[in-house]
């Protein structure tokens, strides 16, 4: 055991970054001045989810007034190779699309100007034309015959097919009395940081060094990937972070394609470029966490105690598998099995590609996707087998003598007493639970329990995605494991000390905890410690697992810290036992004092140990070298590469959470209501309270937005419909309970200072545990987030109330997930049907009728080409339509088919016109379309757009009738719009 | 995301404004507030050729009495009409609904008028023009008209102004003896537009029940003091003559449960009032 | 008056946390641009640019406003608050901003001048707020870090330091005007 007097370590000291960030003082990317002459970029983005790329016209936007230049795939080809993906397979991973866009929001053109106005202004005067193609968006489709395939050389979207075994799963299940089984549909989300991405880069060509400020978190294992893609050594990448960035939760590991797109921007500009991201380009192509669908068994006991599970897992990854992906779907492999004891596991892993951004990091990482399944089966257990939900978890916990523990899958779980955290968790508050739980079902509302029990990973090893690969390839490809850890402690001349790492904080706290374990040891006050987070992978020390994931900080980067501090701690000693002529064991260090224990007397100034090195290193006694600067490496050695039989101790440190909810759900509006919340925590060592208080509150907020609120949306046909903050909700002050913390502290036997993380924990057990007492309430088996209104609603509702006959058209009831647009209508003209006819085929007519035509253009007989200017309200804009008729049957019925491109977005549609005699001389129109828009107005404005729709089929008909019968508006008898 | 160029007048009165609405037409727009324009300049959905701010204009900041209404000029801030001393009783509707009008900071900034010009479907100061048969002012260089609100507000942002128009003030009548109010809204978050607001006005004859989120525009309907089935019946009929909107927030199905539900409870409470 | 052209820069002045600042802005530009990168105020930070999740809210005329949904020109005239200007002394904080400090309100920071703005105005128009009206003020802007309790935590302390300092500066005045 370490002999230091522990003092700062454990306090929740103010800390030391705030002050500047209450002030305004802060230095965020975008809070740092360039140097004279930088440019601003600004990125066109593909509006279609599949499409090929026929032609990109960029010669109006590059002669704009202060427009720079104008990069394309084709000129990021020139300069770079596509980006290392985690799977070896023929996809080629560029940044920017070439030929084709397979996801909303691709990049396809970076415009470079004098300022980020004038760069949006040459975005809108490029002009892309595409060739629309089939898409696919569902993980299950994606895999079936006839899905179109994203990536041709590929062969097809299911790029990766594990199976794996432990133990003898298949006897497990054969013994068992019963098979208990869920299946969920995890959706995307994404951690919203509130600051966005940001890249300042610059190139020297005489050097060939790209100099890229950037935003981004590690892991630095990317740096290899993006020196590989600018086609540069690693030492000409110089990869440096700014002092404070604005929250990450993983996310901003996805800047890393950007540091490759604006490298090349500044290469080809020939200056400094720089591109701040705006909420839209984040929302849309930032980085999402997976969506998974999966099926799980386990093989259970009459008792409800589980000998085997049987994970058959389906990651979609979306559009392109970037590094470091397929990680999130084998960073909790080792502890597939949570925190029970079960010995047999059988797993299938598959990773599939669809037309959705690509995914990365976001906290909790794939924990959330894995805990709801486990948690949820847990549950299942318990009223299958009616047995009570906390019995079940109780009966399949992993004892408290285990520790140690492999799991079955590999992990080797570090320490814990999972029981006595759960015992504690429910001592009074668990009955009191159940009485408000028994008083609100008294009362006719419907109230649930839910309960969840997860493990949480923390300090990754570098070698568990290498689990993706067969024994065989991981053999050719030669081992990786481990998780270097890095920190510096130095001394001045006037023998101060300061602490540097490679942990690029996202807003943590990292630098006043760094300053508490620093001081501790140099018996020094934590404020003398002065600490640098920001990290330049020019001149600082870092190694591929630096930054800031996987919960690494107090148990990695803070004990890394330690140590280089003890190195440098135990040469002063040395020091000072010279000078006071005593033993160095005997020497402590205290108050700002080295002294000899046992004797008062023999007492020197830190500083002046400290800085003997600098002004007399002729005096340092044998066997010391110096002590202006110790930098630390630190690896654990538990981490190990996968096994042959695929065994893999994924993370270093394994803390225990157990969750309790209670929660209310009103049939009426579909809103649950959360009554208590008590969240369970092992993390072992606490180094600052306030702060790991802080790191599960917000994880706990992030997971009530993952459960309630949160999904990065896509329509059937690709297209993304959340792409703002008003669309894509997060939870704000009103909506976020109070909730009640509680921790036992089980060191971890692994780490420097007996720590473990704790930031990601509340993202894999909350939104279960929510959905589990949401469950409870309404008594259902399925259930699937975000638990919005609707569909809890729904769970919750009889049946409706019928339509009354009135004579209008029965309501249809719209198919879950399509969000085309549906209506249907008619007009009565005063003109026969054969001169509409002649008027829908006829140019000027056409010209003179569509809603804002600046012209039409005849191709065929039934093929048009118009320039229309459509909008509603102030929201406007110029498209480019097509518009053929087909299926003609003159002149009662003609099929129309239109498409619209522009800055706004792309539509497309057809309807069916019906004319008929009215048998007064006149014609009824009928009218019934399906329409379906994509690019930014449906991300943005899809309340929008059946409005507009509406409206704008609405004109062409009015237009239509007052042009058939001019002078008779009145005889516009009926127009209306319906959507389905 | 930032807007497209545009040409700025600080209008120092009303001909000002007018005059550059009547030479640019739908290429003109006005801003206020600025809290529902400013988002579609940044995201450049729209790209108006000139912007007419109407703030510095006299006269067009104070709520005024005119008689039994209530007129609302162009400049008068959300927040400004909300802490108008008396409003409670002055119209307990407009009380009840403006505090669930976005957030406290953008009714710092938005006008009343601006949210009616704005015409989404689902917002409050539409609702409450439309529950309270309210009317919208207009004006333009040739002419003053008056329109009623149930005729102002056509579709999804979609209004009676033409192009050359501006909205000089919003009327409400105020409250009246033996009649009461009461403002229900489901939504998904606290400040988020409505999945479904209710505003009922109860008086000794009759209901009116406006309702705001389920179609394209607020609905209101007026029925003879029923209860029991007949209530039930008549709010069923109404969600199903509403052709609700299914969208990201809300399904079509939750939104007629609303109009049934928080209907009847909006009805109740505005019926206790009056009681 | 004259309008102001879409194509040149036109100058606008005001007072930026008591001082007289001028900008040379054309009426496209955004007041967080013209805040942060013109004149270097960039405590004033841009999360969203729709006005939804409050990062660069200012006082205007000492109400609030989101900064990106207002126009550089519309700031001429006007007295303009940022969290630069809440302090009151460099090397100080305000009760606020000591509040939020000592209840770790804030990780990252990004959102955190937004809100203290905010609620420095919110204080001083209702120095006796009730939780759920600080939860609403506080409703008004998105922070990914904090979970939002131990802002609603600080700025109940605050209110009710600044409620306490202010009877102490009214019984300071009242004893001084019993001894004159």
């Amino acid at each position: 055991m370490k002999a230091e007097i522990i003092s700062w370590t454990g306090q929740s000291v103010e800390r030391v970054e705030d002050a500047a960030l209450l002030t305004g003082r802060g230095r965020f990317i975008d809070d740092l001045g360039t140097r004279p002459g930088t440019l601003h970029a600004a990125i066109l983005r593909s509006p279609h989810a599949h499409a090929d790329i026929l032609s990109i016209e960029t010669e109006t936007a590059a002669a704009l007034p202060g427009v720079v230049a104008i990069v394309t795939g084709r000129d990021l080809a020139k300069l770079t190779t596509p980006m290392v993906a985690g799977l070896k397979i023929a996809a080629e991973n560029w940044p920017m699309a070439l030929e084709r866009v397979r996801y909303v929001g691709e990049p396809v053109a970076i415009a470079v100007a004098e300022s980020r106005y004038l760069a949006e202004d040459a975005l809108d005067a490029i002009e892309v034309a595409y060739k629309p193609l089939k898409t696919v968006v569902d993980p299950v489709a994606s895999m079936g015959e006839g899905a179109p395939v994203l990536h041709e050389k590929a062969g097809a979207n299911l790029v990766s097919d594990r199976r794996f075994r432990y133990g003898e799963p298949e006897a497990a299940f054969a013994a068992a009395a019963h098979t208990i089984s869920v299946s969920v549909a995890y959706p995307r989300n994404t951690g919203a940081p509130m600051e966005t991405f940001g890249v300042v880069a610059d190139y020297d060509p005489h050097e060939d060094v790209y100099d890229i400020l950037a935003n981004f978190q590690g892991p630095f294992s990317i740096h290899t990937v993006l020196a590989r893609a600018l086609k540069v050594p690693g030492n000409r990448l110089r990869l440096r972070m700014p002092p404070d960035s604005g929250g990450s939760f993983g996310v901003k590991q996805g800047v890393a394609p950007y540091a490759v797109l604006i490298g090349v921007a500044a290469r080809i500009a020939g200056r400094p470029v720089k591109w701040i991201e705006d909420r839209l380009e984040h929302l849309g192509a930032a980085v999402a966490a997976t969506n998974r669908v999966t099926a799980l068994k386990a093989a259970v006991s009459a008792e409800g105690c589980i000998s085997a599970l049987d994970w058959d897992q389906i990651e979609d990854c979306g559009a392109y598998p970037r590094a470091p992906e397929p990680a999130t779907l084998y960073r909790m492999h080792g502890n597939m099995t949570g925190a029970y004891d079960i010995r047999h596991v059988a797993m299938r892993n598959r990773v599939v590609l669809t037309n959705k951004a690509p995914t990365g990091l976001v906290r909790g990482f794939g924990g959330p996707q894995v805990y709801f399944a486990l948690e949820r089966l847990m549950q299942r257990i318990a009223v299958e087998l009616q047995l009570d939900p906390l019995d079940v978890i109780r009966r399949n916990l992993i004892p408290a003598g285990a520790f140690p523990y492999r799991t079955a899958t590999g992990a080797l779980y570090d320490s814990g007493d999972y029981q006595a955290a759960v015992e504690q968790a429910v001592a009074g508050r668990l009955a009191e639970l159940e009485q408000r739980r028994d008083a609100a079902r008294a009362a006719g509302k419907r109230y649930g329990i839910g309960f969840a029990a997860a493990v949480e990973p923390s300090v990754s090893n570098m070698g568990y995605i290498t689990t993706v690969l067969t024994a065989e390839e991981r053999r050719k490809a030669g081992p990786k494991n481990g998780a270097q850890a890095t920190a510096t402690v130095s001394i001045d001349p006037v023998g101060s000390v300061s602490v540097h790492v490679a942990s690029t904080p996202q807003g943590q706290g990292h630098r006043t905890v760094l300053a508490q374990v620093v001081a501790d040891i140099f018996g020094l006050p934590h404020r003398d410690i002065r600490v640098v987070a920001d990290l330049d992978t020019g001149k600082d020390a870092w190694s591929i697992a630096s930054g800031n994931y996987s919960s690494r900080f107090a148990a990695a980067v803070a004990g890394a810290a330690h140590l280089a501090a003890i190195r440098l701690r135990d040469k002063l000693a040395l020091i000072a036992a010279d000078q006071l002529k005593a033993e160095s064991t005997q020497i402590g260090f205290a108050g700002g004092a080295v002294f000899a224990k046992g004797n008062p007397d023999k007492t020197i100034p830190f500083g002046r140990v400290a800085a003997l090195c600098h002004w007399a290193p002729a005096l340092l006694p044998d066997g010391v070298d110096q002590t202006i600067r110790e930098t630390a490496f630190w690896t654990p050695p538990q981490l190990t590469a996968p096994s042959e039989g695929d065994e893999i101790n994924s993370s270093l440190c394994h803390g225990f959470i157990f969750d309790m909810a209670g929660v209310e759900v009103d049939p009426a509006n579909g809103k649950a209501r959360i009554d208590r919340y008590v969240t369970m925590h092992d993390c072992g060592r606490v180094l600052h309270p306030g702060m790991v208080e802080g790191q599960i509150r917000g994880g706990f907020a992030q997971a009530l937005g993952a459960t309630f609120y949160e999904e990065l949306a896509y329509a059937e046909d690709g297209a993304f419909l959340t792409g703002t903050l008003a669309d894509y909700l997060l939870p704000t002050a009103t909506e976020t309970p109070d909730i009640e913390i509680l921790h036992i502290e089980t060191p971890s036997p692994f780490t420097q200072l007996g720590t473990k993380g704790v930031g990601e924990g509340n993202c894999m057990s909350t939104p279960v545990c929510l959905a589990n007492a949401v469950a409870d309430a309404l008594g259902v088996s399925e259930i699937n987030l975000p638990l919005t209104p609707a569909r809890l609603a729904a769970l919750a509702a009889g049946p409706e109330p019928a339509q009354p006959e009135t004579g209008r058209a029965v309501v249809p009831a719209a198919r879950p997930g399509d969000r085309s647009l549906r209506g249907e209508g008619e007009a009565r003209v005063a003109a026969a049907p054969a001169a509409i006819w002649a008027m829908l085929l006829d140019v000027d007519t056409l010209a003179s009728i569509i809603p804002g035509c600046h012209g039409v253009e005849k191709l065929s007989d039934t093929h048009f080409k118009a320039d229309v200017t459509l909008g509603v309200g102030p929201v406007k804009g110029r498209y480019k339509a097509e518009i053929k008729l087909s299926n003609l049957d003159e002149p009662r019925a003609a099929t129309l088919t239109g498409s619209v491109s522009g800055a706004l977005g792309t539509g497309g549609g057809s309807g069916r016109v019906t004319l008929t005699p009215d048998g007064a001389g006149g014609t009824v129109i009928g009218y019934a379309y399906e329409a379906a828009v994509g690019g930014k107005v449906a991300a943005i404005g899809g309340r929008l757009l059946d409005g507009a729709a509406k409206a704008i089929i609405g004109q062409f008909f009015a237009a239509l009738a007052r042009k058939a019968s001019p002078g008779k508006p009145g005889l516009l008898a009926r127009l209306f719009g319906r959507r389905a | 995301m930032k807007p497209a160029p545009f040409d700025y007048l600080r209008a120092g009165n009303l001909d000002e404004a007018l005059a550059t609405l009547a030479e640019h037409g739908s290429e003109a727009r006005i801003i206020a507030g600025g809290q529902s324009l400013l988002p579609m300049l940044n995201m450049r959905l729209a790209k108006p050729a000139v912007l007419v701010d109407i703030m510095g204009v006299a006269g067009l900041g104070e709520v005024r009495r005119e008689g039994e209404i209530i007129v609302v000029p162009a400049g008068v801030r959300q927040a400004a009409l909300l802490q108008r001393p008396g409003l409670a009783s002055e119209q307990p509707l407009l009380a009840a609904a403006l505090p669930w009008l976005g957030h406290y900071q953008t009714r710092a900034r938005g006008t009343v008028c601006g949210s009616a010009a704005h015409a989404d479907p689902s917002a409050e100061i539409p609702l409450c023009l439309v529950a309270l048969a309210g009317e919208v002012r207009l004006r333009s260089r040739r002419k003053r008209r008056v329109l009623k609100a149930a005729d102002f507000f056509a579709g999804m942002m979609v209004t009676g102004k033409a192009d050359d128009e501006l909205i000089e003030a919003v009327a409400f009548p105020a409250a009246r003896p033996g009649t009461g109010y009461a403002f229900n809204e489901v939504a998904r978050r606290h400040g988020d537009f409505a999945i479904v607001g209710c505003a009922a006005m109860v008086e000794a004859g009759q209901i009116h029940l406006a309702v705001a989120g389920v179609a394209d525009k607020p609905e209101r309907r007026s029925w003879p003091r029923l209860d029991g089935s007949a209530l039930d019946d008549a709010l069923n009929a109404f969600a199903w003559e509403l052709d609700a909107r299914e969208d990201l927030h809300a399904s079509a199905r939750l939104r007629r449960d609303l109009v049934r539900t928080l209907g009847r409870r909006t009805i109740e409470e505005a019926g206790r009032c009056l009681a | 008056m004259p309008r102001l052209s879409a194509a040149t820069r036109h100058r606008v002045g005001f007072t930026l946390n008591g001082k007289p600042v001028s900008v040379e802005a054309e009426p496209r530009l955004l007041a967080t641009d013209a805040l942060r990168h013109d004149i270097g105020a960039t405590g004033t930070h841009v999360g969203c640019e729709h006005g939804v999740c409050g990062a660069c809210t200012i006082l205007i005329d000492g109400a609030p406003a989101r900064a990106c949904l207002t126009l550089a020109v519309q700031l001429e005239g006007r007295e303009v608050t940022t969290v630069e200007g809440l302090a009151p002394a460099q090397d100080r904080l305000s009760v606020l901003q000591a509040a939020f400090r000592r209840h770790h309100a804030l990780q990252c920071g990004f959102c955190t001048a937004g809100i203290l703005i905010s609620l420095d105005a919110f204080l001083r128009e209702q120095p006796e707020p009730s939780e759920q009206e600080l939860r609403e003020v506080v409703g008004g802007h998105l922070c990914r870090c904090t979970g939002y309790t131990p802002i609603i935590a600080a700025a109940v302390e605050a209110a009710a330091l600044l409620r306490r300092e202010s009877q102490t500066i009214a019984q300071t005045i009242a004893l001084e005007s019993l001894d004159v």
